[in-house]
């Protein structure tokens, strides 16, 4: 995979998904038609229930449309196979979850060591890559702890080191700080925005007004549809900090 | 794709830190090994023990004892009716049959022995000069019998090695004249302590001429009498010829049994070999125990690592490669739980052995390949549905089992 066809630029046609729940059928995605284009900054809003977890899941290949096309990276990704799509996300999506998903027995270092491993990147290019990552989001001194031994703030710090360790141009963030006080909140979402600066692509789901407030291009989701999509001229970087 | 050494790097980082888990399932596997190599050891130990004494003997020797056992059915003998004796003379009658290369009479009992005042019962067999020959006795000091037989005045006896140090300590027992019962004795010679063998224990044993002993015990009839050939393959043929020569001395009547060692030697090792089986079959229902035990501990993981195992998909890990993880690591666990187990085993029969240095205590190679084989096969078969299990998990449904770490 060369480093030109990495993009996060993505094009959603008619996608629909449907959940089972009892004798009740949950249309969570209902006709998602979406293009986004690389170093965008979006956010999802909606209330609980709307589908927003459910679109991001399916634009991290996490789950399948059940029909619809999903094209990411110039090609359309639900006929694919669960080992192609595995491939996929190790390559061009990164995950930032409410609950950090770190690896209990695994120090922070190795924690976002992972998916270089799981691409079999050599040990040494790997500590190459690790170091300045690392360093940016301060963990210096805190890289051989263990998730537990970790504050917060620290451990959403780590699980973002972990998603742009491979340098994937889409970032999906839920909840990035629902598990956060404010202070580590506002850090987190410095980082994010700052990653989204230098061209990543990023989508925050989010029920917080404020967070979601600060992206570019706004989303919001009621029973599983689109139904505003509106994108604002402030930068966020030009808005004071949370 | 996850390089080799990075694979076995995280499931060995996925094993030894979670200790309680893996320590679990180590025991439980060890104990399984353990059963099957120990279990197996010792009956192969006690089978081999016996076979020895069997071997003892020679191949070519045939043991002729008086009475005439039957395996068929039929009334017990209530008449009263007596087995006639099997005299000397029957003995020595033996020597005339072609291929009968040496012969030796038995007469066995218990008698008191004193020398100086000083007294104890001992096992006493008398025998002649040829029983040295066919149970290839050796002698650490003196010599067998001296004179010819058919001399009365004859009054000699050996001792056996054990029996000799009881009697004499440190003091020169050659030449000494013993009592045995109100008879006397000189001490010719002293046999090498070679051990147990075909139920009598030599080292404990004072050895007599035959003669002497049947006086000593009176008894015109012998206990045993065993016949060296010159032939094994004739050992059939003797058997009818001995069998006809002693019906002629006894008025046409068959009262005496020949004994083959290979008859007994295949029927105890018959025994003894279905014996070990039962053993190791008992031991593979506890190997059988300890691989649900691992497949179980396998599955109750997936359970708890389901988060994990989203997570290694939502990173970039494909479904064969969470499948390979979980079992390597479940083969890996397998294995040095078995190997752990056969190290236990092993340092036990060692100690058995050290302990009864009489008995080879030794588990068969076939039960220890078996023993890590079907451990390896069934930590490998048993982590095979978890992990399938774990392989077909969507990552979306794992990470929504949120571990809250």
């Amino acid at each position: 995979m060369t480093e030109a066809m990495k993009t996060g630029a993505i094009k959603v046609r008619g996608v629909h998904r449907r959940f089972q729940l009892g004798d009740q059928t949950v249309h969570a995605l209902n006709d998602i038609n979406l293009d986004i284009t690389q170093g965008e900054y979006i956010s999802v809003m909606g209330p609980s229930g709307s589908g927003k977890s459910t679109l991001l899941n399916m634009l991290g290949l996490l789950d399948v449309p059940d029909e619809g096309e999903y094209w990411l990276a110039g090609e359309d990704t639900v006929p694919m196979s669960e080992e192609a799509r595995a491939g996929y996300r190790r390559d061009h999506i990164g995950f930032v979850f409410q609950s950090y998903h770190l690896v209990p027995r695994l120090s922070a270092r190795e924690n976002m060591e992972l998916p270089m491993v799981l691409a079999g990147i050599p040990p040494a290019e790997r500590r190459k890559r690790l170091a300045p990552v690392i360093q940016r989001l301060g963990l210096t001194e805190r890289a051989d702890h263990k998730p537990e031994q970790l504050s917060g703030g620290q451990r959403q710090r780590v699980a973002i080191g972990r998603a742009i360790i491979m340098q994937a141009p889409l970032l999906l963030a839920d909840e990035p700080t629902g598990n956060l006080d404010t202070h580590s909140g506002a850090d987190v979402v410095e980082l994010l925005e700052e990653l989204n600066a230098q061209g990543v692509t990023l989508m925050v789901v989010t029920h917080d007004m404020a967070l979601g407030q600060r992206a570019k291009r706004r989303l919001r989701m009621v029973d599983g549809a689109i139904v505003s999509d509106d994108t604002f001229a402030i930068s966020s970087s030009e808005e004071p900090a949370l | 794709m996850i390089r080799l050494q990075d694979h076995f790097t995280f499931t060995l980082r996925s094993l030894t830190r979670t200790r309680f888990r893996t320590t679990m399932q180590l025991v439980a596997m060890a104990i399984g090994v353990l059963a099957v190599v120990l279990l197996t050891g010792i009956g192969e130990g006690g089978r081999r023990f016996v076979m020895a004494e069997f071997a003892s003997l020679g191949n070519d020797v045939l043991v002729m004892l008086p009475g005439r056992k039957e395996t068929t059915g039929g009334l017990p003998p209530l008449t009263g009716e007596g087995t006639r004796d099997i005299t000397l003379e029957d003995a020595q009658s033996l020597m005339r049959i072609s291929d009968v290369e040496r012969i030796a009479p038995i007469v066995v009992g218990t008698s008191r022995l004193s020398i100086s005042g000083l007294s104890r019962d001992s096992l006493v067999l008398g025998t002649t000069q040829d029983f040295f020959s066919i149970r290839d006795l050796a002698f650490s000091q003196g010599q067998a019998f001296t004179t010819r037989e058919g001399s009365r005045s004859r009054s000699e006896c050996i001792l056996g090695a054990t029996l000799r140090d009881e009697l004499f300590g440190p003091k020169r027992a050659l030449g000494q004249w013993i009592n045995v019962a109100d008879y006397r004795c000189r001490v010719t010679g002293v046999l090498t302590d070679s051990g147990t063998g075909f139920g009598f224990d030599m080292s404990n044993a004072l050895i007599l001429p035959v003669d002497n002993a049947m006086q000593i015990f009176n008894t015109e009839g012998l206990f045993r009498v065993m016949i060296q050939i010159e032939n094994i393959d004739a050992v059939p043929a003797m058997t009818t010829a001995v069998e006809q020569q002693m019906k002629l001395r006894h008025d046409g009547q068959l009262d005496i049994t020949i004994v083959t060692p290979d008859s007994l030697l295949s029927a105890f090792n018959n025994v003894l070999l279905i014996m070990t089986f039962a053993v190791a079959g008992i031991a593979a229902i506890s190997l059988l125990v300890a691989g649900v035990l691992i497949m179980n501990m396998t599955l109750i993981g997936v359970a708890q690592r389901r988060a994990e195992i989203g997570l290694l998909k939502a990173l970039g890990a494909s479904s064969k490669e969470v499948r390979l993880l979980f079992i390597t690591e479940a083969t890996l666990l397998a294995t040095s739980g078995a190997v752990l187990g056969m190290l236990i085993a092993e340092f036990i029969l060692w100690g058995l052995r050290f302990k009864f240095p009489e008995v080879p205590f030794a588990t068969p190679l076939w039960a220890s390949v078996s023993a890590i084989g079907v451990s390896a096969i069934a930590g490998i078969l048993f982590s095979w549905i978890p992990a399938q299990k774990a392989a077909k998990l969507p990552p979306v449904l794992a990470l929504q089992a949120q571990a809250g770490k």
